[in-house]
């Protein structure tokens, strides 16, 4: 029996902190004091708070040490390991109150766990450990106890809906798989999209890093459920630990034979296997994601016909994403009525969401559906850093829009934030404030989706191309008030004819800042300034007389574009200067401004 | 292969071995506390700890949490063992060892019952 638990996350955000290195240090010194048959050493996924990672957890006690480094851990080994005694500069502090458990604090206190409920609690990379909390246990009750009419109304009644974006109910999905008559050979497939290529998300990669063996369970569900007996999933080359973890997690299932030939020798057969992707945006979107397991180019094709009717290798196909299929088990086990519990009318259950941005606690949150914008920034964020103040959040990546301060307090679910102009999305939460430019965030958008279009289509590989030359123009202060117009059009003449889910949502942050911060790009145009001070183009740096003349600031530009004597008012040259800002961080007189 | 009832035995192995990773402390927890500073495990507190993690993990005693702390300074009564019963004033048993920490788990724990003999008397 051991004495105590060490959780180390080794979640992509601690492990780049070289979460690794602290694991081993704890081996090293573990085995030195001779206590090794005492304390289970656990890597586990993460742990949310990744703000103020590596995080470690020693229990029973509960303790919650963050930011610890290599050097920390002789300290942790001796003082809490073996005296007992807590180390208190290393125990993370909620708003300067020193925080004991995690449950305490303001990050954990407003949030449900059942998607994450593994994540930072088990090592991912044994069976073992799973099945203890419960693992598999949905699995075997579904294939002696239920039929697979049983499973999908099951998941019906729980109102699970697709948590990759679209929201589209998952046992509809999952009953028009069913219904599909396949060809001459019986084959369908159960796919899982683990392709998430928003840029700032990461709520797929922590399950698939913290949990693996919850969406294996799940997809063996699914695969019972529609009558399936092979299964993929598709993940990006990007996640190396979560293939890695994933491929260990296959590897024990199928050694346990809970994958493979007569699961449990109940006579269900299902196989597992995954497919690396190798990062392009548009394979996120179903039909080029099926594409592309089927080894062609990742290009998406006309729907429908369907998935659930015709998907991979054309055979009738279930994709569900990979937050999806982590709440599947726990409706099986604790039924469909505690699942609808949570939630609103018409978005049950949680959503996990990846913070990041302009916020105290970056990290992974998961809330019930209609818990209020404000909630998750002010109370489980920790609020703006630097005394700045909120101005926007950006939800859906690329395909989502802008929520600004005056819808903070909307319940969060599917209709909702469709109705103020932005989606759920698979769950990137970006946060803004007064120092980020509205137009500069569209832009920034726009040049991704140009880039990630895949060209097959028309309205997206042009159009995307052009509106970001509009956006182009109207940061480099070359805007007229007319563009405003003809972009719009152009954003509805996307929405309406491009081929697939991504180019149908690539005008969206365009759309959703003109509506809501449509007074910055007529600064931009008008007034050819950049209120947030971002645009390069339309800013100057010049230097007042308070300047005391030390000179630091010419010394430290880049480019030569300062002169002035010592102890004489210095003068930029606006024909040279970069507007790199760095004369302004130097000064230490605050002589300098932005304008 | 594995079947059913060798993932149940997995399931079952496995639970007793897992300290409890809640990070809710639950209202009717009961809190086992060792004292485990130089002083108390000089005074022979490590086997008092063990035994008590072992009857609590192998009698599969459930709401009971086993912890240590630091001096409480009255290093001449180690090894101390305080027992919190919520709703019920701490109890402080002194000069533990293995034996009587059984039977604190016995009497107290289960039976409800404080083992009044081990109770710090005017030594203090």
């Amino acid at each position: 029996m051991y004495r105590n638990t060490v959780l180390i996350c080794g979640g992509t955000g601690c492990h780049s902190n070289h979460s690794a290195e602290i694991y081993d240090k704890f081996v090293e010194e573990i085995a030195a004091k001779g206590i090794k048959e005492d304390v289970l050493l656990v890597k586990t996924g993460c742990f949310g708070l990744c703000a103020v990672g590596p995080v470690v957890i020693i229990y029973p006690e509960g303790a919650f040490y963050s930011t610890v480094s290599v050097s920390d851990v002789p300290e942790l080994v001796s003082e809490h390991l073996i005296k007992g005694r807590l180390v208190e500069r290393l125990i993370y502090k909620d708003k300067e109150v020193v925080t004991k458990a995690l449950s305490e604090t303001n990050f954990y206190k407003s949030q449900t766990r059942v998607a994450l409920r593994n994540c930072g609690v088990i090592n991912p990379e044994d069976i073992d450990e799973y099945i203890a909390y419960d693992g598999y246990q949905a699995l075997i009750k579904v294939l002696t106890e239920m039929t697979p009419e049983e499973v999908i109304q099951t998941i019906l009644d729980s109102g699970l809906r697709g948590r990759g974006g679209a929201g589209f109910p998952t046992g509809l999905k999952w009953r028009f798989c069913r219904n599909a008559q396949p060809d001459e050979t019986g084959i369908k497939y159960v796919c899982c999209n683990a392709d998430e290529g928003d840029p700032g998300a990461f709520m797929d990669r922590s399950i698939l890093e913290g949990d693996p063996h919850a969406v294996i369970e799940a997809m063996a569900i699914a695969a019972y459920a529609i009558g399936a007996s092979q299964g993929y999933i598709y993940v990006r080359a990007e996640y190396p630990i979560a293939v890695s973890r994933m491929r260990i997690a296959i590897g024990q299932a199928k050694e346990y034979g809970l994958l493979g030939k007569n699961i449990l020798g109940l006579g269900f057969d299902f196989d597992l296997d995954i497919r690396l992707g190798s990062g392009a945006f548009v394979c996120g979107e179903e039909t080029a994601l099926m594409t592309s397991i089927e080894g062609k180019r990742g290009e998406p094709r006309p729907r429908p016909p369907f998935p659930a009717n015709k998907g991979l290798f054309a055979k009738p196909t279930v994709l569900n994403n990979v937050e999806t299929y982590a709440n599947v088990a726990q409706i099986i086990l604790k039924g469909p009525e505690w699942f609808a519990s949570m939630g609103t009318e018409k978005s049950k259950g949680t959503k996990v969401f990846a913070l990041g941005g302009k916020i105290v606690n970056t990290g992974l949150v998961e809330i019930p559906m209609g818990t209020t914008l404000r909630t998750v920034i002010e109370d489980i964020g920790g609020g703006i850093p630097n005394g700045k103040k909120f101005k926007a959040a950006q939800t859906g990546g690329p395909s989502g829009g802008c929520i600004p301060a005056q819808h903070m307090d909307v319940p969060i679910d599917f209709e909702n934030l469709a109705a103020i102009g932005s989606i759920m999305g698979s769950g990137g939460l970006i946060v803004m404030d007064e120092d980020n430019c509205m137009v500069d965030i569209a832009k920034f958008f726009l040049l991704f989706t140009k880039d990630e279009s895949c060209g097959k289509c028309t309205p997206c590989r042009i159009g995307t191309t052009r509106l970001l030359e509009y956006l182009d123009k109207i940061t480099s202060g070359k805007g007229e008030l007319s563009d405003l117009d003809e972009m719009e059009k152009l954003c509805y003449y996307i929405k309406d004819n491009a081929l697939c889910g991504l180019g149908q949502t690539a005008p969206n942050p365009v759309l959703s800042t003109l509506r809501y911060f449509r007074d910055e790009y007529i600064a931009h145009i008008v007034d050819k300034k950049c209120p947030a001070g971002v645009c390069k183009a339309l800013l100057s740096y010049e230097i007042l007389d308070t300047c005391k003349g030390c000179t630091l600031c010419a010394r430290n530009c880049p480019v030569n574009a300062i002169s002035g004597a010592v102890k004489q008012v210095h003068k930029i040259d606006q024909s040279k200067c970069i507007k790199c800002g760095v004369c302004m961080d130097k000064c230490k007189f605050k002589a300098i401004v932005r304008k | 292969m594995k079947s059913i009832a060798d993932i149940k035995a997995i399931r079952e192995k496995m639970q007793a071995q897992i300290i409890s990773r809640d990070n809710e402390s639950e209202a009717n927890e009961i809190r086992v506390v060792v004292g485990m500073a130089t002083c108390g495990i000089a005074a022979g507190a490590r086997p008092v700890f063990n035994e008590l993690v072992d009857q609590v993990a192998n009698r599969g005693i459930k709401h009971v949490k086993v912890t240590r702390t630091g001096c409480i300074g009255m290093c001449k009564l180690e090894p101390i063992v305080e027992v919190f019963v919520p709703g019920q004033e701490k109890v402080t048993y002194v000069h533990v060892d293995a034996d009587k920490a059984k039977k604190i788990i016995d009497q107290h724990i289960l039976g409800g019952k404080v083992c009044t003999e081990y109770l710090v008397g005017d030594e203090a």
